[in-house]
């Protein structure tokens, strides 16, 4: 037990710290040295009824697919989630840590936290993740979530040093992004289904992992498909393996309908002196 | 110089024992029932926002009769325990025991070497896969701790509550008659306790990885109708 003055409150990271559980950072550069997993593509979508994250389901290691089945969306407590890309490892602590810190706050305090503390709360974690990130380690996350009190779905992007940045409509993270973001603020609406919202994330994440080496794909030999969840007053609810797969694979038929059946279309491969035409 | 006068130890132990059975005794009490789908905690309390009862953990609670800010340290030193075992190892190790022989340390450390003894009495209960895994661990302010079988009572008059608890008491019960016992056992013959005068929260054997859930006052109305 702590004296009254010296108490660490409600503050689990605090608390850690006391104890000495903190995660060490490492002292110099490990780019070269060592190969560090890195997770990739995320995105979140705001829609009629709160918030929707997605996450492809690939881990890289240099050029090397380190795993295939990930995960990168996770529950923060009962009414926010949060997505991760960067280092993997790092990523996966602070998840922990955070879901943790929410949790630990709750108990203590004998009240949840607001949606707009818990983003304040990964925002200290990620810039206290700044040393570690000058080493190569970084980890950028997104956080959404239901706010109870105001009665919508919002969503949090940051950057390395803990920059936190609400994003009124969608945000996306990693690798893959760029294209990611493109496909959604192409196609989002104000106010779409949750059926729209979730095909609409899904084209995002495919378009990424198309033009990314480092987003998987729907891995459709294995049956892994990218995780999905949405967030809403009732809370955070896996959206089912078999629905995304379904969802999947529906886009995957227009898109081959799509493709023309010209026989030229991929010259280099149908020509008969190796793609070179006389 | 002067001496301090001789106190036998024997003196000084049951001095501090009778000051903290009179702190205790000054509140209200509490009781704790088994029923078929988790463990009910009761308790006679008329604020609804300080509470005795109150979540550690995924399948642990924690409750408290006494000293307020006594017990509500306890609580929170409870709560660090267990979420840095958790953090350190894993959720399943954290378990009932070995926080009731923490508290216990501590209330025994306390009891023989500081100034004052804790006016408190606290229960740890935890609820497990069966009803053979669910564990009462009743400790008193000198860290005696007492593993208990389907219901315990802590606070002042709790040996005449605990003998009207265990009449009403069988392995049985569902939440509704439970919280019946319970609450007929705190009110006595000569008392009616009305929903509102009370605090309750179960401990519920699901798949939900957090079992704490508190009973609301409409919920207690039910349940007692």
């Amino acid at each position: 037990m702590f004296s009254p003055t010296d108490d660490p409150g409600p503050n689990f990271a605090e608390l850690l710290r006391r104890v000495g559980l903190e995660p060490p950072t490492p002292r110099s550069s490990l780019e070269g040295t060592l190969t560090v997993t890195h997770g990739t593509t995320c995105v979140a979508v705001r829609f009629a009824d709160g918030v929707i994250m997605a996450g492809d389901r690939r881990a890289t290691s240099g050029n090397l697919i380190s795993h295939r089945a990930i995960e990168k969306i996770f529950a923060a407590d009962r009414h926010s989630g949060v997505a991760i890309a960067g280092a993997a490892g790092p990523a996966m602590d602070m998840v922990k840590l955070f879901q943790l810190q929410l949790e630990h706050y709750e108990k203590v305090e004998a009240s949840a936290l607001s949606l707009e503390g818990k983003a304040n709360q990964l925002s200290a974690m990620v810039r206290n993740n700044l040393p570690a990130a000058m080493q190569g380690l970084a980890v950028v996350p997104l956080f959404a979530g239901f706010d109870l009190a105001r009665g919508n779905g919002r969503l949090f992007q940051y950057d390395v040093t803990g920059g936190r940045y609400e994003e009124s409509n969608f945000a996306s993270t990693g690798s893959g992004s760029m294209h990611a973001g493109t496909v959604i603020k192409l196609g989002f609406r104000e106010g779409m289904s949750r059926e729209d919202t979730l095909d609409l994330a899904i084209n995002a994440l495919f378009t990424a992992a198309d033009d990314d080496s480092a987003t998987g794909g729907p891995d459709i030999v294995r049956g892994i498909y990218p995780t999905m969840a949405t967030i809403t007053a009732n809370g955070f609810d896996r959206v089912p393996d078999a629905e995304v797969a379904d969802r999947f694979n529906a886009l995957i038929e227009v898109l081959a309908a799509r493709e023309a059946t010209n026989p030229q279309r991929l010259p280099e491969t149908t020509s008969d002196h190796g793609g070179l035409q006389p | 110089m002067s001496m301090p006068f001789y106190v036998a130890p024997e003196q000084v132990m049951k001095d501090r024992a009778d000051y903290a059975r009179k702190g205790i005794a000054r509140g209200r009490s509490l009781a704790a029932v088994v029923y078929d789908e988790g463990i009910l905690i009761c308790a006679e309390n008329p604020s609804s926002t300080l509470r005795k009862i109150s979540e550690i953990y995924d399948r642990i609670a924690f409750a408290g009769v006494g000293k307020y800010n006594e017990f509500d340290q306890l609580r929170i030193a409870g709560v660090r325990a267990a979420d840095l075992k958790g953090y350190a190892y894993s959720r399943e190790d954290v378990d009932a025991r070995s926080l009731a022989n923490q508290y216990a340390s501590i209330l025994g450390q306390v009891f023989t070497h500081e100034m004052k003894p804790m006016e408190v009495e606290i229960l740890v209960a935890e609820v497990g896969r069966t009803k053979a895994d669910d564990r009462l661990f009743h400790i008193l302010y000198d860290g005696t701790v007492m593993d208990e079988d389907g219901s315990t009572v802590l606070g002042g008059e709790s040996e005449a509550i605990n003998a009207r608890l265990t009449e009403a008491f069988n392995d049985q019960l569902d939440l509704a008659g439970a919280l019946k016992a319970a609450v007929g056992a705190l009110a006595g013959p000569d008392r009616t306790l009305t929903p509102g005068e009370l605090e309750a929260a179960v401990l519920e054997r699901t798949d939900a990885r957090r079992a704490f859930r508190r009973l609301e006052e409409d919920e207690r109305t039910e349940l007692l109708a």
